[in-house]
């Protein structure tokens, strides 16, 4: 297992496995959002409360599920870059951090769009739920800007790294937000105490859609982490092989 | 059909999220290759500077 591991975080080895491993990810992830999509568009029947508007839920429960999955990739990550040093981890940080900034966007862009008819508001100033999503939006602007402001790599990795440590406070904020406080939001559906609180032809296409938002993000972000790779190995043989193909010449 | 698209007066709003999903979905696919691409581009120039000096 270990060496595995250590194999795996290899980068070179790395570089080589990933490649075969995003088409793995990215073709089952899009299939289940066609189904999901369709499904939940088409097939599952109208909220009894709010009617069709609800169907928003099938791209905004995902969106806001990532978010917050990536802010605990990145911080997670950081860590063990900063406890370990190992420099995979810090390239997968950095990789999270644009990836979770636009699904936190996209989570707050659809959370808005459907609180307009529901809440009769695009926005609600000091809600908790609302407000703590746009923290972490700027978390990962502060940690992204951080990181393009050091030039060397390995002082951008440790400072962007506390950054992102220090900001996870945040998460069980916004994951408790509704229960903690009163918020405009609507509590939990799916993960509460006595399972979740939504029919069957609405769940599946849900579960669908979170399932396949989750496989399409490790396609995306194994993407990213081999271009981080690739940068921080410049000077390493191994990325020259791969750079100048054999008979290109230099 | 389009009793199916208009979603009960809120087709507006569910129409926009999903067509904004799909949006930046593609905009991370298109960001992150196009990325990758310019680092290898870089990498590439830099190696073929340096062995030509």
């Amino acid at each position: 297992m270990w060496n595995w591991f250590h194999k795996l975080a290899s980068p070179p080895h790395f570089y080589r496995i990933s490649a075969k491993m995003i088409p793995w990810f990215a073709f089952p992830g899009a299939i289940l959002i066609v189904y999901g999509a369709v499904s939940g568009l088409f097939v599952a029947p109208a909220d009894y409360q709010q009617g069709d508007a609800f169907r928003i839920i099938y791209v905004h429960v995902p969106a806001a599920y990532l978010s917050m999955m990536a802010y605990m990739i990145m911080a997670l990550s950081a860590a063990i870059g900063l406890i370990w040093r190992i420099k995979l981890a810090h390239a997968v940080a950095a990789a999270a951090a644009p990836l979770g900034a636009w699904f936190t966007f996209l989570a707050l862009i659809t959370g808005s769009i459907w609180g307009r008819p529901m809440w009769g508001t695009w926005w609600e100033w000091g809600d908790p739920r609302l407000t703590s999503e746009l923290i972490m939006l700027f978390l990962y602007f502060g940690y992204m800007a951080l990181r393009a402001a050091i030039d060397e790599t390995v002082k951008a990795d440790k400072a962007s790294a506390v950054l992102a440590l220090v900001g996870a406070v945040n998460i069980p904020i916004i994951h408790f937000s509704v229960e903690w406080w009163s918020s405009l939001h609507q509590g939990p559906t799916l993960v509460r105490a006595g399972g979740p609180a939504i029919e069957t032809a609405m769940l599946y296409p849900l579960l669908a859609m979170i399932f396949g938002f989750t496989l399409v993000f490790g396609a995306l972000i194994l993407g990213r982490v081999r271009t981080e790779v690739l940068f921080r190995e410049r000077l390493k043989h191994w990325v020259r092989v791969i750079v100048i193909p054999e008979g290109a010449g230099a | 059909m389009s009793e199916l698209l208009a979603m009960g007066n809120y087709g507006p709003y569910v129409w926009s999220s999903f067509g904004l999903t799909l949006a930046v979905l593609v905009i991370c696919a298109v960001q992150g290759r196009r990325r990758h691409v310019n680092v290898v581009n870089d990498i590439r120039t830099r190696i073929r500077a340096l062995e030509s000096e």
